[in-house]
C-alpha cells in the first residue's frame, strides 16, 4: 500500500472517531454549549485542556523552530508551560468561584461597566483571531502534505473541515472529542521520537536521549550536533545568539499570555469545585509536559537527521547529489515536500550537489513548520508512523481551532449580542449568532492565513502577546486589587492592547498585510525587542495606566469590593451541573 | 466581623504561599534558564551546561511540582480556615 492511501486511512479513521463523539454528545441547550454543563472531572478536564492548548503551534511548528533556533528558542518551552503556574495560582480558582460563562462577563461585573465588558470582547477577539491564523498556517502545512497538494489548496480544504467540525459540536462535544484528540496527538508525537532517540542514542526516552551520547560519534548528541553545525557555518545549537533582554521579555510574554487566553481559562469554568480548578491546571500541565519534554529532543534530533541526509558521508565530505535527490527512493520525502512548496532546492553553482550550509551559497531552504511532520520520513520510519503523525498534527490544529472559535463565538453572541444589543434574543437565535460569528472568524483567519505573518508558532506567539497585554492584567488586578476601578481597567486594557497592536503591525505589516511594515524583527524599533516579545511591555503599560487612572478617580463601590472578597474564598462556589 | 478577619487571614496565607512559589518559579526559569546561565556554564551535563537543561527541561519539571504542591497546600488551608466547599 502506498503512503498516500495509508495516510488517508489513518487520518480518516481518527476523524470518524472525533465526529462520532461530537454527534453522540451533540449540544442541547445554550448553557451546555458553552461550558459542558460544568461537571467535568479534573483529570479529564486536564487532558481536554491539553488538547485544546497544544495546537498546530506546539505540535507541528514548535519542534521545527527549536530545531533551527536551538537554545534561543527555549522561551517557547518555558513560556508555554510556566504560564500554567500563573493560571493555577493567580487566575483559575477565583474565576471558577465567580462562576460565569465567559471571561468578558467577569471583567464586566468586576469593573461594573458594560464598556469594560465590550473592551474585553475586543481584546479577546483580537488575540483569538490572531491565534486562529497561526492554526490555519499549520492546518495548511498538514493538509498540503498529506493530500499531496500545494500549500494554498491544503489551507482551503483544512478551513472547510475546521468550519464543519467547530459548528456541529459545542463545548461538550469538544470536551470528550478533545480527550480522544489528546490520545491521538500524544501517541503520534512520542512514537517517532522514541524510534529516533533509539536509533541515534540507544535511549528509548527522548528527553534522556537529548543528553545522551550519539551512537555514531560516542560524544553527547548535542556536542555532535554543535560540531556538525560548526562545520557547515551555522551557529552552535546550544549557544545564545539572541539578546538576553529579548529572550527574557519573550518568555514573560508567553507565560502571562498563557494565563490570559480566554479559550484556556473557560476550561476551568467546567470543573465542579474551586479546588478542582487548581488541580486541573496541574493535570493539564502533566499532559502538556509529555509533549513539551519530548519537543526539544525532536528538534535537536531532527536537525541531526536532516544534516545526515544532505551529508551522507559526514559534514566534512561532499553533499548529496542532485541526482540522488531526484531519483533515490530514500529521498522520496524531499520530492514530496517540494510539491507543497515548503521545501526548495536549487543547485546554484551547478556542481551537481545540493549544499546545505549557513552561508549565502546555501542551496536548500526548509520551512520550519514541516520539520515535525517530515521527521519520521527523514528518519526513514515505517509508513504507519508517518500516517500517524499526519493524523496527530491535524488533531492538534483542529482541537485548538475549535476551542478558539468557541471563545470567539461565545464572546460575540453572549457578551455582545445577548447582553447589550438584543437582550430578548431567543436561545435559538443566540446559538445561530454564535455559529455565524464562527463562520466569519474562519473566513478572516483563512484569508490572512494565506500570507501568514510568520511560522505557525510565531503567529501564535503574537496572539499570546496580545492576550498578555490586555486580558491578563485586567484579570489579575480584578482579583488581587480592590482599588482598581472601572475607568482604570478600561484605560489599562485599551492602552496595553493599543501599544502592542501598533508595535506588532509596525513590524509585521498593518493587519498582517505583507509589505506594509516599517521595521523588521531583525532590527526592531526598540532596543532588541522583537514584536513577538512586546506583549510583556504592553502588559506593563496596562498595569501602570490602570493604577494611575484608578488612583486619580473614585474607589469602586462597596458591593464590588464585596464581590472581590467573595471570589477569593472557595466556599459557596455554585454547583457545577445545575448552574 | 469574625468571619471577615478569618477570611483576611486566609487571603494573607494564600498570598504568602503564592509569593514563595513564584520566587521558585522565577529562579528556575528566568534565573537558571536565562539570566544566570553564564554563571552555571561550568556545570556540564550531556554535552552542554546546566542552564541549557533548565531552559529546555528542568524548568518544566519544577513547574509541575509547584502546581501540585500549591494545590495540596491550599486544600489544607481551605479546611483550616473553614472555607472549603
Amino acid at each position: 500500500m502506498d503512503q498516500f492511501t495509508l495516510n488517508l486511512i489513518v487520518v480518516g479513521a481518527t476523524f470518524a472517531l472525533y465526529i462520532g463523539i461530537a454527534i453522540w454528545a451533540r449540544a442541547g441547550s445554550t448553557s451546555e454549549f458553552y461550558a459542558a454543563g460544568r461537571g467535568v472531572h479534573p483529570v479529564v478536564n486536564g487532558m481536554a485542556t491539553g488538547a485544546d492548548w497544544m495546537s498546530a503551534a506546539s505540535f507541528i511548528s514548535m519542534a521545527g523552530i527549536i530545531s533551527f533556533g536551538g537554545y534561543n528558542t527555549s522561551a517557547y518551552l518555558m513560556g508555554w508551560t510556566g504560564g500554567y503556574v500563573l493560571l493555577a495560582m493567580l487566575i483559575a480558582p477565583y474565576l471558577r468561584k465567580f462562576g460565569k460563562f465567559t471571561v468578558p462577563e467577569f471583567i464586566g461585573d468586576r469593573f461594573y461597566s458594560q464598556t469594560a465588558r465590550t473592551v474585553a470582547v475586543i481584546c479577546l477577539i483580537t488575540a483569538s483571531l490572531t491565534y486562529v491564523i497561526g492554526q490555519m498556517t499549520g492546518v495548511g502545512v498538514a493538509f498540503s502534505r498529506f493530500l499531496e497538494v500545494d500549500n494554498t489548496t491544503g489551507l482551503l480544504i483544512g478551513a472547510a473541515i475546521v468550519f464543519f467540525y467547530a459548528v456541529i459540536g459545542g463545548m461538550k462535544g469538544i470536551t470528550y472529542t478533545q480527550v480522544a484528540q489528546y490520545v491521538v496527538l500524544i501517541t503520534a508525537y512520542t512514537i517517532p521520537a522514541i524510534f529516533i532517540s533509539l536509533k541515534l542514542t540507544g535511549n528509548p526516552v527522548p528527553p534522556l536521549g537529548l543528553f545522551a551520547d550519539a551512537k555514531s560519534t560516542g560524544l553527547p548528541i548535542l556536542e555532535t550536533l554543535n560540531g556538525m553545525l560548526e562545520d557547515l557555518g551555522f551557529a552552535e545549537y546550544t549557544r545564545q545568539t539572541d539578546t538576553t533582554l529579548n529572550m527574557f521579555l519573550f518568555t514573560v510574554s508567553l507565560m502571562i499570555g498563557t494565563a490570559g487566553l480566554p479559550h484556556v481559562i473557560v476550561r476551568f469554568f467546567t470543573v465542579p469545585t474551586v479546588a478542582d480548578a487548581r488541580s486541573s491546571a496541574g493535570w493539564a500541565l502533566v499532559f502538556i509536559a509529555l509533549l513539551y519534554l519530548t519537543a526539544p529532543a525532536v528538534g535537536a534530533m531532527a536537525r541531526v537527521n536532516l544534516i545526515d541526509t544532505f551529508y551522507p558521508n559526514g559534514t566534512q565530505s561532499e553533499a548529496v547529489s542532485l541526482d540522488a535527490i531526484e531519483n533515490s527512493e530514500s529521498l522520496d520525502w524531499v520530492r514530496n515536500w517540494e510539491q507543497t512548496g515548503l521545501l526548495a532546492f536549487d543547485d546554484k553553482n551547478g556542481d551537481g550537489l545540493i549544499e546545505y550550509n549557513g552561508s549565502a551559497d546555501n542551496e536548500l531552504t526548509v520551512n520550519r513548520d514541516i520539520i515535525t511532520l517530515a521527521n519520521p520520513e527523514i528518519a526513514n520510519l515505517p509508513g504507519w508512523v508517518i500516517a500517524l503523525v499526519a493524523a496527530g498534527g491535524l488533531a492538534a490544529a483542529l482541537s485548538t481551532a475549535a476551542g478558539l472559535l468557541m471563545a470567539i463565538s461565545s464572546a460575540v453572541s453572549h457578551d455582545l449580542i445577548k447582553s447589550q444589543i438584543n437582550p430578548s434574543i431567543s436561545e435559538k437565535g443566540e446559538l445561530m449568532s454564535a455559529r455565524v460569528s464562527m463562520a466569519v472568524a474562519i473566513v478572516i483567519a483563512t484569508y490572512l492565513g494565506l500570507n501568514p505573518p510568520g511560522f505557525a508558532a510565531q503567529t501564535v506567539a503574537l496572539a499570546f502577546g496580545l492576550a498578555a497585554s490586555s486580558i491578563f492584567p485586567a484579570l489579575l488586578m480584578g482579583i488581587f486589587s480592590k482599588r482598581v476601578n472601572n475607568k482604570g481597567a478600561v484605560a489599562g486594557m485599551i492602552a496595553g492592547l493599543a501599544v502592542t497592536v501598533v508595535y506588532i503591525f509596525l513590524h509585521k505589516g498593518w493587519f498582517f498585510i505583507p509589505g506594509t511594515n516599517s521595521f523588521d524583527d531583525s532590527d526592531p524599533l526598540l532596543l532588541s525587542i522583537k514584536s513577538t516579545s512586546f506583549g510583556s511591555i504592553g502588559a506593563l503599560v496596562n498595569f501602570v495606566v490602570a493604577y494611575v487612572v484608578s488612583n486619580a478617580s473614585d474607589e469602586p463601590p462597596a458591593e464590588i469590593q464585596e464581590l472581590v472578597e467573595s471570589v477569593r474564598i472557595p466556599r459557596g462556589a455554585g454547583g457545577a451541573v445545575d448552574h | 466581623m469574625a468571619e471577615n478577619s478569618e477570611n483576611n487571614a486566609y487571603w494573607s496565607a494564600n498570598k504568602r504561599i503564592i509569593g514563595i512559589s513564584l520566587v521558585i518559579w522565577f529562579i528556575c526559569s528566568f534565573g537558571f534558564g536565562i539570566l544566570l546561565r553564564p554563571m552555571l556554564a561550568g556545570i556540564k551535563i550531556g554535552g552542554t551546561d546546566l542552564g541549557f537543561w533548565f531552559a529546555q527541561q528542568g524548568s518544566i519539571l519544577v513547574f509541575l511540582v509547584l502546581i501540585f504542591t500549591y494545590a495540596a497546600k491550599m486544600n489544607k488551608l481551605d479546611k483550616q480556615h473553614g472555607v472549603d466547599e
